[in-house]
């Protein structure tokens, strides 16, 4: 059999790698979408932040490192294309008096029922509405970390490379973040026991 | 650690986000461990604090709509 030019050789191979690469991306779009539902203000922002960021994955390929975190690589794009759509910068909130500890969502569920002894069921006092709602308040900057932590199961290394921003930022904006979900989650309780 | 000598329970609260994500180094650990050993009222907190993490988690997580993942392969270039 006549051996096939080196071109049409490369140009197969080329073809092969990107539908792998396709293949393997596509693969991954629940969990892209995942985190990119509570990136995005809505549905269907998400919606659309998912398509243009696989619009521009396919179309720069080759830029992605075979054997690098391509999820990663794939929220990164998503996190640049977030803020090139204008997310409006928010005003981080004063630490005094709004999440002064880590106990107090505990301590306010668990007044508010009468003292449940039952941990795992305190945690249903909240409805899955208080708590998408109590996210979505969280301001951007502690909200991405969180949706990207503990949400999405990034590493706080890979949250740093696709948010572009120290360890020590991801880990102080999560421990503050989870700080004020809690506060929001504590409050929303508060409101409908009145 | 910031150091709360008269009060182990404020303490151990400081601890408990850096302890549930393991990145307590051995000697705090052994600190905050040997507190929730005979502390029921901190040990109640930090398991609330696991299952809420776990519950928020599973109650925000909303299914990728079909269609959704339809255009997505869609946008595949096509083969030249």
């Amino acid at each position: 059999m006549a051996e096939a030019p080196p071109d049409a050789t490369r140009l197969a191979s080329e073809a092969r790698d990107r539908v792998h690469f396709e293949e393997e991306a596509l693969g991954l779009s629940d969990q892209v979408y995942r985190v990119a539902r509570h990136l995005a203000g809505s549905r269907e922002e998400a919606d659309d932040l998912v398509q243009e960021t696989y619009a521009r994955a396919f179309r720069s390929w080759r830029s992605y490192q075979p054997g690098t975190n391509l999820r990663a690589w794939l929220l990164r794009i998503l996190t640049n294309l977030n803020i090139d759509r204008g997310r409006k910068a928010q005003r981080t909130p004063p630490m005094q008096g709004l999440e002064a500890n880590d106990y107090f969502l505990y301590d306010r569920l668990s007044e508010s029922d009468g003292g449940i002894s039952d941990e795992d069921r305190v945690v249903e006092r909240l409805s899955q509405d208080d708590i998408v709602s109590a996210l979505s308040s969280v301001p951007h900057d502690f909200r991405d970390v969180i949706v990207l932590v503990d949400i999405g199961d990034f590493s706080y290394q890979d949250a740093a490379q696709i948010l572009d921003i120290p360890i020590g930022t991801v880990m102080s904006r999560l421990h503050r973040g989870r700080r004020i979900l809690k506060r929001e989650l504590a409050e929303s309780v508060l409101e409908e026991g009145e | 650690m910031m150091g709360h000598i008269d009060d182990p329970c404020a303490h151990c609260e400081e601890m408990m986000q850096p302890y549930l994500d393991h990145i307590l180094n051995e000697e705090e650990k052994i600190e905050a461990e040997a507190h929730l050993s005979e502390c029921d009222w901190c040990r109640r907190r930090y398991r609330f604090e696991e299952s809420l993490r776990v519950y928020v988690r599973q109650v925000v997580t909303e299914p990728m709509p079909a269609e959704l993942k339809l255009k997505l392969a869609a946008l595949r270039l096509p083969l030249e």
